[in-house]
C-alpha cells in the first residue's frame, strides 16, 4: 500500500491522526464488462496505490496469460473474483472493493450489468451514496444505461456520475460527449426530480480524467472522477430527519439495568428527549445513552448505542423508538415496490416473512397492480413477479409495524421477503405509503357471534381438510363421513375441489399461482362456514404445505383438522376413476399433481388415513372416533 | 459528535451485525483465533452488548502448533474479559501424530484446522459462528456475504448466497445448517491497525519486533517455538529481529525482518511495505483460486 504521503516516513503519529478522521463514501459501479467497468475499478485501486508488489506481479503474469490487453496490464483481472467467473470472463456477483486516498476511504460495490443480475445491482445500490454509470462513448446511452439509472434511483441514490468511457476511441471528441450527455438529461427527467448528475469524459484504460484532469480533454472543465469522489457531500439527510431507532436487542445484564440496543436509523438523540415506542405508542424520556466507553451527551444516525428510558416501558426487539414530536406511522397494509429475487415466481396470496429493521412479520402479498419494464420504465400488466422483475403491489401484515416511506428513510422503509419453506431471501421491497392507519382498523361488531351460532346447532365448528393425490379417495371418504354426521344430527357441508372449480373458481387454472389462489378462496369460504357454526368438509388436493398452513392459520384455534388421505401414487393411478392420470401421462393435461407438479405431504396432520386395505366407511368411522374424542360432537 | 469517521461507521456496522446474531440465532459462538482481527472482534463484542457480557462463548480451534505466546495470551484474555472459552483439538489428528513437519502444510491444515472446526461445530451444535475474515484479504472473500451459509455438511455454495440489501440479514436456516458471520467484512488491514491504535487494544507481542530464533524452511523464515521442530532444522537457528504480520501455526507462519516495536512503527512499516498480508502464509501458495476451493470444503 504505497500511499505517497511524506508523513508516513517522517511523522507516522501525525499521519495516523490525520487519517483517523477520514470520512467514508460508498459507491456502486454499473455497467457491463464491455464498458470497461472492471478496468476502471482496477485503475482506481492501482492509481490510489492499493496494489502490493506481489499482487502486481501476479497481475502482470495473469495479464500475459489470460488478459485481453496484449502485453499491457489488464486491470480487469484485479477485480474478477470467483474462479467460475474468471473462466467465463464475466462478473456475476456483488463484490466489494476498498481503497483510500488521503481524503476519504471508499467502499465500492462492483455489480454486473446484465439484466439477469438486476437483483445484485439493487443489493449493491441499497447502501451506496453515489452511482457511477459506465457508458461506452462509441455506443452512447443504451437500454442498459436506462435500466441501471432506474435501478439505482429506485433504490434511492440521487447522485449519479455519467462516466463516458473509452473517449480515446472517439478521439476525445467534445461533440460525442455532449450528445451523450444531452441524451441522458432528456431521459433522466423521467427518473426523479432531485437528481444531481455529474458527466465526466474518461478513458479508464489510458487513465484519462481518473485521478486528475487530462490534456486530452482540454475542453472539459469539470472534476476528475477522483476529485468528484473525494469532495461530493455525503449528504446525510438522515441526520436532519426525526429520531428513529429500531430496538435490536433488549440489554438486561441484571435487574437494575434495562437498556434498548440498536443502530440509530435517523436523527439525533439526547438524554431528556421525549420519545415514543412504536407500535404501542407508550411515551417516555431518554435517561442515558450508554456505550462501553462512557455515556454520551448525544448520538446521531448511524451509531450503534444503548438507550435507557425513565419509565418501565415493556419494549422488545422489533419495536421502534421514535421522537415523540414526530413519530413514525404505524400500519399493517401498504403499497410497496417489490423487486423479485428468486427463481420461483411470487405467488400472490401466499404468506411470506417480511423483515424490516429488527422486526419480522408475516405478509400476504396481493397480485401486482402492475409491473415496471425496467428497460423502458413503462408500466406493464403483471399477474405475478418473476426473477428480477419489479412491480407495484399491496400487502398486508399479521401485525402493525412502525415505518417511514422508503424515499424518506431507507432503513425505516426498506424490507426483505423470505420464503418460509426454503428460507431464501426472495424479494426486496420499498414502502411507498400505508393504505390505512392501524388505529382505524376495527371489525363490524356482531351481537350474535360465532359461538352463539355453533351452540344453536349443538356442535363445535370444524374444518376437516382432506388432502391427497387425485384419486386417493378424499371425496368418497368425505361423503361417507358426511352421511354418518348427518345421521348424528350434525350440520355439515362439503366443499369439493371439482365442484368449486365450476363456479367460484372457474377463472382459475392449474398453475402454481392459480393453485394458491384456489386454496385461498376455498379456505376463506370454509372460514365463513365455520363462523356460521358448520362442520365443513373440504376435499381438495391442495398439494402445497404452505397453502394448507395458510388455511390452518385462517381458522380459529383448534378448529382445523388436517386429514391426509395417504394413498400411494401407483395405487391412485391404478384406480384412475376419472381417467386423468392416463391423460396426464400422455401429456394431455399439464401441471398434474404427482406427475409433473409436486405434492408435499403433510408433516404433522391430525390424522393420516391409509386407504389400502381399508374401506371408505371404515376410514369415515376412524375420523368420527377422532372427532368424538376431541369433543367436536358433544352437545 | 458532529460526524462519524470511517472507523466509527465500521464499528457501528459490526456492532449491528453482532446484535442481530445474538437476537436471532439460538446458539452462536465467536471463533477466536488469537490474532489481531480476533482481538478487534472481541473488543467489538464487548462494546456491542455492554453493560451485558456478550451472550456467547469464545472458541479456539487449537491445532496444537500455535505459538506458545498465543496460548498464554488467549487464556489470560478470556479470563480478563470474563468470557467462556472453549478449546477444541482434533484428537484423531493428535493420536495420529499429525503435524506440519511430518505431514506437510496442506494435510496438517486440513486435519487440524478445517476438519477440527467442523468437529467442533458439530459437537456443540452451534448454528452461527463469528469469524474475523475481511473482504480485502483475498479475491473470493470480496464476494462473500456478511452472513455466509453452510449446508449440514459445512459446504459453501457461492452461487446460493443470499442478497443483503441495506442492513437486513436473513438468518433463517434449516436444522443442521449453520451460518458463518463476518462482522469485519468491510474492514481493511489498515482499518484494523488504526482501530487497534485508537482503542488501545492489546495484541499478542509476536506482532512486535524482537530478537527471536528463526530458521529457513520452505523458503520462509519461521521461528523455533518448541522442540518439535526437527533437530537438523532447529540447529540452523539464528537470532534475528523479526515480527509476524499474521499469526497461525508457528511452522507455517513466516516471520518478517523488522525493527518495528511500537504500533506506530508497525503501521508505518505496513504502509511503506510492498507485499500483501497473506504472502507470509504457506497455505495460499498454490493456485489463485485455492482459497475459494478451501472455503467450499469448509475452511473458514
Amino acid at each position: 500500500m504505497r500511499l505517497t504521503d511524506d508523513l508516513i516516513a517522517s511523522d507516522i503519529g501525525a499521519y495516523l491522526q490525520k487519517h483517523e478522521d477520514k470520512s467514508l463514501l460508498r459507491f456502486i459501479t454499473c455497467g457491463s464488462v464491455d464498458d470497461g467497468k472492471s478496468t476502471l475499478i482496477g485503475r482506481l485501486l492501482y492509481d490510489s496505490k492499493m496494489i502490493f508488489e506481489d499482487q502486481l506481479a501476479s497481475l502482470e503474469a495473469d495479464s500475459k496469460r489470460v488478459g485481453t490487453q496484449g502485453e499491457n496490464i489488464d486491470f480487469a483481472l484485479l477485480v474478477d473474483g470467483l474462479a467460475a467467473e474468471r473462466e467465463q470472463g464475466i462478473t456475476i456477483d456483488v463484490a466489494y472493493r476498498f481503497f483510500a486516498t488521503d481524503k476519504r476511504k471508499f467502499i465500492v460495490a462492483d455489480t454486473p450489468g446484465h439484466e439477469q443480475y438486476t437483483r445484485n445491482m439493487a443489493t449493491g445500490a441499497s447502501t451506496a451514496d453515489v452511482a457511477i454509470l459506465m457508458i461506452d462513448a462509441r455506443k452512447g446511452i443504451l437500454t442498459q444505461t436506462r435500466r441501471h439509472s432506474f435501478i439505482t434511483t429506485l433504490l434511492g441514490i440521487r447522485r449519479l456520475v455519467l462516466a463516458v468511457n473509452k473517449m480515446d476511441l472517439v478521439d476525445y471528441s467534445e461533440q460525442v460527449f455532449n450528445d451523450i450527455v444531452e441524451d441522458f438529461y432528456d431521459f433522466a427527467d423521467e427518473l426523479a426530480t432531485d437528481l444531481e448528475i455529474q458527466p465526466i469524459p474518461m478513458s479508464a484504460l489510458a487513465g484519462i480524467n481518473i485521478t486528475e484532469t487530462s490534456r486530452e480533454t482540454d475542453w472539459y472543465d469539470g472534476p476528475s472522477l477522483m476529485d468528484y469522489l473525494e469532495t461530493v457531500p455525503i449528504g446525510d439527510k438522515r441526520l436532519k430527519a426525526p429520531f428513529r431507532m429500531p430496538v435490536q436487542w433488549v440489554n438486561r445484564p441484571n435487574l437494575d439495568f434495562r437498556g434498548f440496543s440498536g443502530q440509530i436509523a435517523a436523527g439525533t438523540v439526547k438524554p431528556g428527549d421525549l420519545i415514543k415506542t412504536l407500535p404501542s405508542g407508550r411515551q417516555s424520556t431518554i435517561t442515558r445513552i450508554v456505550t462501553a466507553t462512557g455515556d454520551l451527551d448525544e448520538a446521531i444516525a448511524g451509531q450503534s448505542v444503548t438507550l435507557t428510558l425513565a419509565d418501565e416501558v415493556d419494549s422488545s426487539r422489533g419495536d421502534v423508538i421514535v421522537s415523540a414530536d414526530s413519530p413514525a406511522e404505524v400500519s399493517d397494509q401498504f403499497q410497496v415496490r417489490v423487486l423479485w429475487m428468486s427463481d420461483t415466481p411470487l405467488l400472490p396470496g401466499r404468506r411470506y416473512l417480511l423483515k424490516i429493521g429488527a422486526k419480522t412479520v408475516t405478509a400476504t402479498i396481493n397480485a401486482p397492480k402492475y409491473g415496471i419494464d425496467i428497460n423502458t420504465l413503462n408500466d406493464m400488466p403483471a399477474k405475478t413477479l418473476e426473477l428480477n422483475q419489479i412491480g407495484v403491489t399491496t400487502l398486508s401484515l399479521d401485525q402493525a409495524i412502525a415505518f417511514d416511506p422508503y424515499d424518506e428513510n431507507r432503513e425505516m422503509g426498506g424490507f426483505i421477503l423470505i420464503d418460509r419453506q426454503s428460507n431464501d431471501t426472495v424479494g426486496l421491497g420499498m414502502i411507498d405509503f400505508a393504505l390505512r392507519r392501524a388505529s382505524n382498523i376495527h371489525w363490524q361488531a356482531i351481537d350474535i357471534d360465532r359461538s352463539t351460532l355453533a351452540e344453536q346447532k349443538g356442535q363445535k365448528p370444524a374444518v376437516l381438510w382432506f388432502t391427497g393425490l387425485s384419486g386417493s379417495g378424499k371425496s368418497t371418504i368425505a361423503n361417507a363421513l358426511q352421511k354418518r354426521l348427518f345421521a348424528l344430527g350434525k350440520h355439515t357441508f362439503i366443499l369439493d375441489g371439482d365442484n368449486v372449480r365450476h363456479g367460484l373458481n372457474r377463472d382459475l387454472g392449474f398453475t402454481d399461482v392459480d393453485r394458491v389462489e384456489n386454496v385461498r378462496r376455498v379456505s376463506n369460504v370454509a372460514r365463513l362456514m365455520s363462523d356460521a357454526g358448520l362442520i365443513t368438509l373440504v376435499s381438495f388436493i391442495s398439494p402445497f404445505r404452505d397453502e394448507r398452513q395458510m388455511a390452518r392459520n385462517l381458522m380459529a384455534d383448534g378448529e382445523f383438522v388436517e386429514i391426509h388421505v395417504d394413498t400411494p401414487l401407483d395405487v391412485a393411478e391404478s384406480r384412475d376413476v376419472k381417467g386423468l392420470y392416463k391423460k396426464a401421462r400422455a401429456g394431455e393435461i399439464k401441471n398434474f399433481t404427482g406427475i409433473d407438479s409436486p405434492y408435499e405431504p403433510p408433516l404433522n396432520p391430525e390424522l393420516r388415513i391409509n386407504t389400502v386395505g381399508q374401506s371408505p366407511e371404515d376410514a369415515a368411522e376412524t375420523i368420527l372416533d377422532f372427532l368424538k374424542e376431541k369433543g367436536f360432537l358433544s352437545d | 459528535m458532529a460526524k462519524m469517521t470511517h472507523l466509527d461507521r465500521l464499528e457501528a456496522e459490526s456492532l449491528h451485525i453482532m446484535r442481530e446474531v445474538a437476537s436471532e440465532c439460538e446458539n452462536p459462538v465467536m471463533l477466536y483465533s488469537v490474532g489481531k482481527d480476533s482481538a478487534v472482534m472481541l473488543h467489538l463484542a464487548m462494546k456491542a452488548f455492554y453493560p451485558s457480557r456478550p451472550p456467547f462463548p469464545l472458541m479456539h480451534v487449537d491445532t496444537t502448533w500455535k505459538f506458545k505466546e498465543m496460548i498464554e495470551f488467549r487464556d489470560r484474555k478470556a479470563a480478563e474479559m470474563g468470557m467462556d472459552l472453549l478449546v477444541h483439538v482434533n484428537e484423531d489428528g493428535v493420536r495420529d501424530g499429525v503435524g506440519p513437519f511430518t505431514h506437510g502444510s496442506a494435510m496438517h491444515t486440513d486435519i487440524m484446522k478445517t476438519a477440527s472446526l467442523k468437529q467442533a461445530l458439530d459437537k456443540y451444535k452451534f448454528d452461527a459462528a463469528f469469524g474475523g475474515a475481511r473482504r480485502d484479504e483475498e479475491k473470493s472473500r470480496a464476494k462473500e456475504r456478511v452472513f455466509s451459509f453452510r449446508s449440514a455438511e459445512h459446504r459453501w455454495d457461492p452461487k446460493k448466497q443470499r442478497p443483503e440489501p441495506w442492513n437486513l440479514y436473513n438468518t433463517r436456516i434449516h436444522p443442521g445448517e449453520s451460518i458463518r458471520v463476518f462482522p469485519l467484512s468491510n474492514w481493511t488491514e489498515l482499518d484494523i491497525w488504526q482501530y487497534i491504535r485508537r482503542e488501545n487494544i492489546e495484541i499478542v507481542p509476536l506482532y512486535f519486533a524482537a530478537e527471536r530464533p528463526v530458521v529457513t524452511w520452505n523458503g520462509v523464515d519461521i521461528m523455533v517455538d518448541d522442540d518439535r521442530m526437527p533437530e537438523e532444522l532447529a540447529k540452523t537457528a539464528v537470532m534475528k529481529s523479526v515480527r509476524f504480520r499474521t499469526l497461525g501455526c508457528y511452522p507455517l507462519t513466516g516471520a518478517v525482518e523488522s525493527t518495528a516495536s511500537t504500533l506506530e512503527e508497525i503501521i508505518q512499516e505496513m504502509l511503506l511495505t510492498t507485499t500483501s498480508e497473506r504472502q507470509g502464509r504457506v497455505i495460499d501458495a498454490d493456485q489463485a483460486a485455492s482459497m475459494e476451493k478451501k472455503k467450499q470444503e469448509g475452511y473458514f
